[in-house]
């Protein structure tokens, strides 16, 4: 009964959605008042509707009711609650309903923080985020319903994907979703702005905040993602430049151009057309990732929702959203002509250089993530682009923003001299070809990624540094720091994380070393001057699954660092091993094993890895989304979300 | 949700073990031509793994391909050659720079030029209606005249 009431709530839900679309619009084209005062209670009705629905998929997955089909297929009596719960997003159908709840949370935050909008664009922005809900729901409603029933239910589930039962890979759709689907807020923001036809500079301080907020989130949820892939999938890659993968770096990437370039809407009324186009791009590549990896085109061969009804739904989803709105733009955008009037030499130049590369280097993913398609459908090539193409064809962007990021950082607005900038960031540069050359030279004969990713980060560290040094004054008074606007903080964290993370990365890809070898219980071998014991391997048997879990020892020289306990995991429901590799964490490298199977002479197969600077890919990411959420709290937002202060602050809501 | 469907597609080929301690080869130098030359070559029935990587005996059977014809004295481009004329193109994870590829390589370097010229064009608008701004040199003088007063 409950199960079909949350079907129901859907149902109430979805024409929720049309009243939410239909009638505020009509109300802010005509000026009636009373229908655009409509949007923000429907918006908030259409949120608990289908909280109401996600609470009631969660309970049955709670309670393993067997008597739904999707809970049988993705649960078990046996699996630990976290996983139960993690279960309800683990599949196409109940991951779709989270999406919805998002979209809803994002559309009733704006109903509820957006008091000091103008009535109309509020009306508006409501009623655009309604009609994503619409097509959304309608998308669930008809292609995938999570309550489908069983006629006779079995007695147990067939258990979650082993893979999936993981701490790191449980709380990552949340985040990867409220990253994507808070993308819609910007899209709605752009939208409503088109039919006003007016963007100013209180349009970009609106829509900064919750552009913000989607890429904090798609910063940790794809930083969860990859540190994922690194301890569990068994050789310790961080990244595969998989299809999935680049679904969500693409918008993270116009995520970043967004958030930039709505600083020079607001600080100085240029760019508002590139601006609207982008937060258009930034959600239409949020729904392209959702069709690349829903509708299976891309990854026939083991897709996980091979279905082309539901991939030509979002298709139509697609085309309907980006045509809309690209008509739209094409029709409104000469209406916005840049006001701010600047010199070649300034920070506004900068900036566009930023979107550039930062738009292209987005581009190039897209373009070797969808050539195996284009390739086939053409010329009939069958043909794969994998991680040896984005290498080359991804990184000089990405180099070439990281060596201009600190100069632009540092140029004042309308009229800079760059040689004045660059004299003041001499001594990063002195410290970055320092710190090149020493690595160059130590290293001796290996490839050059090492030291030119390592000399970028530093002179990414050092040059925010400085940048937030300059901020003190000629007194160096140290007291000002702690007066600084949070906005130069978030500056600083942000970039001084994006160098370390390009540090971490280069370190790891330049110097991993490998060691495979068969070890008998009780040997010790040596890898890269550390001495490993394989001390013991024992079966053991954990909640839903059997373990076979070695004990090994880790020396440097004779002392005793750490023990480490690599484990194979087999789950029998589900039929499937899984790999949980032993690590032991350090600043300057991890030491990572992972055992294998038994050899015929008795001995176990054992990988050894020892990655340089493994950990300060994610701890540079946690710095970044650390640097956004600061930015998100600046004094200026704050006075922006209204004077009505309030007291509470839901999750996901970064109008605050 | 994305992340979990690349788990569910990488485990697939269960990420357990790629490259076996038997297949590594005596010779250090060989032995890394030959990872090198794998982490090129995709596992064909995985999603998009390399051989190197992948735990797929098809996977374990093309990394005995490499070291037999790197063992028979291939060079990296002709053991390439050797399992593209078999299994096809689609076995190259960078594609090769013939016919259409060309297009996929050159559309990022293209892509820059054309979005440095319209960025170039709109720079100079901006700049030149800085001018406007500006004070004509008789402007400036008469400012000069007047602050000397």
């Amino acid at each position: 009964m409950l199960v079909e009431l949350g079907h129901f709530a859907l149902v109430l839900a979805f024409f929720i959605a049309c009243v939410q679309t239909v009638l505020p619009l009509i109300g802010a084209h005509f000026g009636r008042r009373a229908l655009m005062d409509l949007a923000a209670p429907a918006a908030l009705v259409h949120l608990v509707l289908i909280a109401f629905s996600f609470c009631v998929l969660t309970y049955a997955f709670v309670r393993s009711d067997f008597s739904v089909k999707l809970v049988v297929e993705n649960s078990h009596t046996l699996k630990p609650m976290l996983y139960k719960v993690a279960g309800v997003w683990g599949n196409h159908e109940g991951s779709m309903l989270l999406w919805v709840l998002i979209l809803a949370l994002f559309g009733a935050a704006a109903a509820l923080f957006g008091a000091n909008l103008p009535t109309t664009l509020k009306a508006r922005v409501i009623a655009v985020q309604g009609s994503i809900g619409v097509a959304f729901l309608a998308f669930i409603l008809f292609t995938s319903n999570p309550f489908v029933r069983l006629a006779t239910p079995p007695m147990d589930g067939q258990d979650l994907n082993p893979l999936l039962q993981d701490p790191g890979l449980a709380f990552h759709p949340p985040f990867l979703y409220l990253g994507y689907v808070g993308l819609s807020m910007t899209f709605s923001f752009a939208v409503a702005a088109l039919l006003e036809g007016r963007v100013d500079a209180a349009w970009g301080r609106w829509v900064r905040p919750w552009t913000l907020a989607a890429w904090v989130f798609l910063t940790i949820g794809i930083g969860l993602g990859s540190w994922w892939a690194y301890y569990e999938l068994g050789w310790g890659g961080f990244w595969f430049w998989d299809p999935v993968e680049n679904a969500s770096f693409m918008p993270w990437l116009f995520a970043a151009a967004l958030l930039h370039s709505a600083i020079v809407v607001e600080k100085r009324e240029s760019l508002k057309a590139w601006t609207i186009l982008l937060a258009i791009l930034a959600f239409g590549f949020s729904l392209i990732g959702t069709f690349l990896v829903r509708s299976g085109v891309i990854t026939s061969v083991h897709a996980f929702a091979n279905d082309p009804e539901r991939g030509i739904f979002i298709l139509m989803i697609l085309g309907v959203f980006m045509g809309g709105a690209l008509i739209l733009f094409s029709l409104r955008a000469a209406s916005m002509e840049s006001r701010g009037v600047f010199a070649v030499a300034s920070r506004e130049t900068a900036l566009i250089l930023n979107n550039i590369l930062l738009a292209v280097a987005a581009f190039v993913v897209f373009i070797g993530t969808i050539w195996p398609l284009v390739a086939e459908a053409f010329w009939d090539r069958k043909l794969s682009v994998g991680a040896p193409f984005f290498d080359a064809a991804f990184t000089p962007f990405f180099t070439a923003l990281a060596i201009i990021l600190p100069i632009g950082a540092m140029m004042p607005w309308k009229r800079a001299k760059i040689s004045t900038v660059l004299r003041k960031l001499i001594p990063s540069m002195v410290l970055a070809f320092a710190v090149l050359a020493l690595v160059f030279v130590m290293q001796t004969g290996k490839s050059l990624l090492g030291p030119i990713g390592l000399g970028l980060g530093i002179w990414l560290l050092s040059g925010a540094t400085q940048d937030i040094a300059s901020k003190l004054g000629k007194k160096r008074d140290l007291s000002r720091l702690l007066r600084l606007p949070r906005a130069d903080w978030g500056r600083f964290l942000a970039h001084g994380g994006l160098g370390i993370t390009i540090a971490g990365i280069a370190g790891l890809t330049a110097w991993t070393v490998e060691d495979i070898r068969v070890v008998q219980v009780g040997e010790a071998f040596e890898v890269a001057g550390y001495t490993i014991t394989l001390d013991n391997v024992a079966r053991k048997q954990g909640p839903n699954y059997i373990t076979t879990m070695a004990d090994m020892t880790l020396f440097d020289g004779a002392q005793k660092i750490a023990t480490l306990h690599p484990e194979k995991r087999n789950y029998p429901v589900a039929g499937m091993p899984t790999t949980e590799a032993g690590i032991d964490s350090g600043f300057l490298r991890d030491v990572y094993v992972v055992i294998g199977d038994v050899q015929s002479n008795g001995g176990w197969a054992v990988r050894t890895y020892v990655k340089p600077l493994a950990n300060w890919i994610w701890g540079g990411t946690i710095i970044m989304a650390l640097g956004g959420l600061m930015s998100l709290t600046d004094r200026r937002y704050r006075v922006a979300a209204g004077a009505r202060k309030t007291a509470l602050t839901p999750k996901g809501v970064p109008a605050e | 949700m994305k992340g979990l469907i690349f788990a569910l597609c990488v485990l697939m080929a269960t990420p357990l073990f790629a490259v076996q301690p038997s297949e590594v080869l005596s010779d250090p130098v060989l032995e890394s031509r030959a990872r090198e030359i794998s982490k090129e070559l995709r596992c064909l029935v995985c999603r998009n793994e390399n051989i190197d990587e992948s735990n797929a005996q098809l996977a374990e059977d093309l990394r005995l391909l490499v070291r037999e014809r790197l063992l028979a004295g291939d060079s990296n481009v002709s053991v390439i050659n050797y399992i593209v004329e078999r299994y096809g193109e689609y076995v190259l994870l960078k594609p090769t720079l013939t016919g259409a590829n060309k297009l996929l390589w050159v559309a990022g370097p293209l892509m820059l030029l054309l979005a440095l010229g319209v960025g170039i064009g709109f720079v100079r608008r901006r700049q030149n209606e800085t001018t406007i701004d500006e004070l004509s040199e008789a402007e400036k003088a008469h400012l000069e005249s007047l602050m000397k007063d």
